[in-house]
């Protein structure tokens, strides 16, 4: 019989290692699962590991897809290390992009780029009035932050649905769900000429760097965590828990919402109904893999990208569908929880009584 | 009068759906654990129940195919949190993630696929009374199902001594292994039947409810039934009563539009989950009440000898 043994402190070697053995884990099933469709395996992992990053262009489209979830995580580790288990920032997301969409379409054609500033705080304003109902419902009717921040994803989507396919719909647009492409004033600052690259990767970089100081650095960031990990605790030391509820939803529901108008006015450059693409999920997961770390989640965030790629990859060149990404996340996330055992409990072998 | 007719068969439909997985969940957390991957439980059952439905031509079969495996996904699930003590939220929206994925991945190539027509469900005789035959008789027998269903639920939580340590375990898991209970063994069993009613909801979804194929068309519904179980303070009568009204909420939809009223369909489509947010937060206003009826070890791990 295999049993679990708590160990007398987590082991620092598996902190590290568990992330890593959980992507191998993932790879191994990979593999398994393109030999069983019939493709060479060889092939699907070039897809995911290396077409991503071959090419000064391909590591610019990485760096693309892992801004918004970088930024969307950063927020959410916020949340989850103050044990507020926002879920909901896919729709944080989508309406920080709503909110700066609105910014965009007042612009004219001779409009100056002074309105990249008013786009993007629009975009934080939209995600934070967004987790602001979670905030008021988990502070005032104490009801369960999971499920209210879930719906309201859900009732975002019909607001975007609603808003591209009705009043804000392009005329001539062929009835396509989206607005008309945004004037050149409103386009955010390529980092690199060429590139799709905007000044968002450098935002996403330096929040990663702000969020490390905040959390590590000064007292607000501590009281914050430790009102998530023993409300008692924080109590007795003066630190407020619904203080701490209100800040992480409102840097969540901000960072979701920058990230959202980053890409509406970054490389997409109009509002569309098909905007959603899960980053706000994906992110839970870069969160977790990265170990709620500012710095861990980087890399995570990159992973992830390459999974987003990946998948892409896979459906334009072996004829898959780029479904498989959300596959591999979800196992990524599932095999890393069971590889997190390792950190608290050393596996013995016990001869059964 | 007709039309209210077709709307009461309709509400007891959607109805069916949420009670069957909402009762599913409410196994869960009465042995304490609460299973966030609901939704993708049923995907991946609406996916396998569906594709079986298309290759077998049999409702059995794909019924009992999706009852299969939101109970495999389940036993996986439960396998991690109750034996590698992982978080149990975490564990189940990872669940989640990992079902809207794989069943988005399967369910590509049916798209397009559609059942062979199954017929009308018709209770003889009872089917044509006026009026009660429409409303009540015409249904699928899943729909009875669920009500027969609830009621054996109630017998046996609080009626048998089996119900009894299961209701113990999610009070006091420490007290129920002092008293020489297998623990742990008893939260796997309500987890595999708990996803198991969960891929028979799913199941439901893409079979009768909406008999075809497309991605995420559980739509929340697993989230809805989560919900559920603290609107019902976890008593499984008001879980069939709440599955209901929520259904009635999704149907007030196709009656508004058949009255004529000019309302946005997005407005009328966010219409279940704004009521979800707003019932829970009216439910949850009073914390003593739902302390009082929670299940005392609810989303807490148990180790033996830990």
């Amino acid at each position: 019989m295999f049993k679990l043994e708590a160990r007398q402190e987590p082991s620092r070697f598996w902190v590290y290692g568990a992330p890593v053995l959980a992507l191998l884990l993932t790879v191994l099933v990979g593999i398994a699962l393109f030999i069983a469709l019939g493709k060479n395996p060889l092939r699907g992992l070039e897809m995911f590991f290396w077409q991503p990053i071959k090419s000064t262009y391909a590591l610019g489209e990485l760096a693309v897809k892992a801004t918004p979830l970088l930024l969307i995580a950063l927020g959410l580790s916020v949340c989850f290390r103050s044990n507020v288990m926002n879920i909901g920032a896919e729709g944080q997301y989508v309406i920080g992009a709503v909110f700066a969409s609105g910014v965009a379409l007042l612009a004219e054609k001779t409009t100056g780029s002074w309105i990249v500033l008013p786009i993007l705080l629009a975009g934080i304003a939209g995600g934070m009035a967004w987790a602001t109902v979670t905030a008021v419902l988990r502070d005032f009717f104490n009801a369960n932050e999971i499920l209210v921040s879930l719906m309201l994803v859900y009732v975002a989507l019909q607001i975007l649905g609603f808003l591209v396919g009705g009043p804000w719909m392009d005329p001539g647009g062929f009835n396509f769900p989206q607005t008309k492409t945004f004037e050149a004033g409103t386009h955010i600052p390529k980092l690199i000429a060429g590139s799709r690259m905007t000044i968002g990767v450098l935002l996403a970089l330096v929040g990663s760097a702000v969020l490390w100081v905040f959390l590590f650095r000064t007292r607000a960031g501590f009281a914050l965590q430790v009102g998530g990990i023993a409300p008692a605790a924080a109590r007795y030391a003066g630190f407020s828990s619904r203080q701490a509820l209100w800040i992480a939803l409102m840097i969540s529901g901000g960072s979701a919402g920058l990230a959202g108008a980053l890409e509406v006015a970054g490389p997409i450059g109009q509002l569309s109904g098909f905007l959603p693409a899960g980053y706000g999920f994906a992110a839970i997961i870069v969160v977790y893999v990265g170990r709620l770390h500012p710095i861990g989640m980087v890399f995570s965030a990159l992973l992830m990208s390459m999974f987003y790629i990946g998948g892409e990859m896979a459906q334009s060149r072996l004829g898959l569908t780029k479904s498989l990404t959300g596959v591999f996340q979800g196992l990524l996330l599932f095999s890393l929880l069971a590889c997190d055992t390792l950190v608290n409990y050393s596996v013995k072998y016990k001869r059964a009584a | 009068m007709d039309s209210y007719a077709l709307l009461l068969a309709a509400t007891l439909n959607a109805g069916t759906v949420l009670a069957l997985a909402s009762l599913g969940l409410l196994i869960n957390e009465k042995v304490g654990i609460v299973n966030l991957g609901a939704e993708g439980m049923m995907l991946c059952a609406a996916i396998a129940g569906f594709a079986t439905g298309v290759h077998t031509g049999s409702d059995l079969m794909g019924f009992s195919v999706g009852i299969l495996v939101g109970a495999a996904l389940a036993a996986i699930f439960g396998v991690l949190v109750i034996w590698l003590n992982t978080n149990q939220f975490a564990t189940g929206l990872a669940l989640s993630l990992f079902g809207t994925g794989l069943s988005a991945f399967v369910g590509t190539a049916y798209v397009q696929e559609k059942l062979v027509d199954r017929g009308s469900y018709a209770i003889p005789f009872l089917a044509d009374i006026p009026w009660l035959g429409v409303a009540l008789f015409r249904q699928h027998p899943l729909v009875y199902g669920a009500m027969l269903l609830t009621a054996g639920i109630v017998w046996f939580m609080y009626r048998t001594r089996a119900g009894l340590v299961m209701r113990s375990v999610g009070e006091s898991p420490e007290s129920a292994h002092a008293l020489g209970y297998p623990v742990r063994m008893i939260r796997l069993a309500a987890v595999v039947t708990g996803g198991a009613l969960c891929g028979l909801a799913g199941a439901y979804i893409s079979l009768v409810y909406t008999p075809l194929w497309a991605e995420g068309m559980v739509a929340g519904k697993g989230w809805i039934a989560l919900a559920l179980t603290t609107f019902a303070t976890w008593r499984p009568g008001r879980v069939l009563l709440g599955a209901y009204l929520f259904g009635g909420v999704t149907m007030l939809q196709l009656h508004l539009q058949a009255l004529g009223v000019q309302i946005p369909s997005q407005l009328l489509n966010s219409l279940p989950y704004v009521a979800t947010v707003v019932v829970l937060a009216v439910i949850s206003r009073n914390p003593q009440w739902i302390r009082i009826n929670m299940p005392a070890s609810i989303g807490k791990p148990f180790y033996p000898g830990s």
